[in-house]
């Protein structure tokens, strides 16, 4: 219990260093590298809340493929000038921003410490306890057949049993994802088949003067006058 | 058993504000989608904080879905970031009014 509140303290620190870093970094290269340290002290977070799978699934899904990512399309736009800050085109943007921004944490702290100091969210789900955990779904020999009822044969146990189930997270997550939320996960996978098919039609150079030459190049132009004009106006 | 759920939600909520002042603030495309994935992390935060103190897998899958929409997500906005870039020689989002009526 000591170690776990340390290392919460820490890995939040890092991850509010990390995200001011990668909002108030002039350098867009510093930024990433910000969100970086960010996701990395939110995987720590997971694996000490005994969520080894997501903390693993966390450093190689956003770490490994989505900073690298980000890192390539600065890197091929040669965008990693710094942005001019001191400019604002659009009127006190920044101060809205600053002023929404505070606002919500505001109202989320008078949540958590006007209402009794978090009394009311604990409050809330002990109420809640008799609702949520579903109906159980067992067989004939007294088996669990759904996850639900996993859930529920899980609680029954002794408590040493349950702590040796609740450590096989891949398992539980196993059994959640391929009973309770199968028709999510196709979902899910048909959703990303649909990104990598709408990324590489967009990613694409098209072949110059192959599809409709005239209309790229009005286009272009059109482009390059409002842009002119653009900047004239503003 | 130690729930320290409100520390967590509280860490979250700080998250999503940061993010959302990024989104808010920031003129870079690359810049305001890494504040959403910053927001889609608090959120994450909050999932796997519950699914601890339920000792319920669900809310671990839930953040998995939200994973991989953030890849989803970032690959298709990366990609028109490329695009706007290609047609406007610019990723300010602030330039990119040509629907202002």
């Amino acid at each position: 219990m000591g170690v776990q509140i340390v290392v919460f303290a820490v890995c939040a620190i890092v991850a509010l260093l990390g995200a001011l870093g990668v909002v108030f970094a002039r350098n867009p290269v510093h930024s990433a590298l910000g969100l970086v340290a960010t996701l990395f002290a939110i995987a720590v977070l997971f694996v000490n809340q005994n969520a080894q799978f997501l903390g693993v699934v966390q450093v190689i899904v956003y770490t490994g493929a989505i900073v690298v990512l980000i890192l390539f399309v600065i890197m091929l736009l040669g965008v990693d000038t710094d942005e001019d800050l001191d400019t604002e085109p659009l009127l006190g943007q920044r101060w809205a921003a600053v002023i929404v921004a505070l606002l919500l944490i505001g109202g989320i702290a008078g949540i958590f410490f006007v209402e009794g100091r978090g009394e009311a969210v604990t409050g809330q789900v002990a109420a809640l306890a008799p609702i949520v955990p579903g109906i159980p779904s067992t067989d004939a020999q007294g088996n669990p057949t759904t996850a639900a009822g996993v859930d529920t044969f899980v609680r029954a146990l002794p408590a040493e049993q349950q702590q040796a189930i609740g450590e096989q997270n891949i398992t539980q997550i196993g059994e959640h994802l391929f009973t309770d939320y199968v028709f999510a996960f196709m979902i899910t996978a048909a959703l990303l088949t649909i990104a990598v098919i709408g990324a590489v039609l967009m990613a694409r150079r098209p072949k110059r003067y192959e599809p409709m030459p005239e209309l790229e190049d009005t286009s272009y132009e059109d482009v390059d006058e409002l842009s002119t004009t653009g900047e004239v106006t503003g | 058993m130690d729930l320290m759920l409100n520390q967590f939600l509280f860490l979250g909520a700080i998250l999503f504000c940061i993010g959302v002042y990024g989104v808010l603030a920031r003129r870079n495309a690359v810049m305001v989608l890494m504040s959403i994935e910053l927001i889609l992390n608090s959120v994450n935060i909050n999932l796997v904080a519950f699914s601890t103190m339920w000792g319920v897998a669900s809310g671990a899958v839930f953040a998995l879905f939200v994973i991989a929409v953030a890849a989803a997500e970032v690959g298709v906005g990366l990609a028109l970031v490329l695009m706007l870039y290609r047609n406007m020689r610019s990723i300010d989002v602030d330039r990119v009014d040509l629907m202002k009526g």
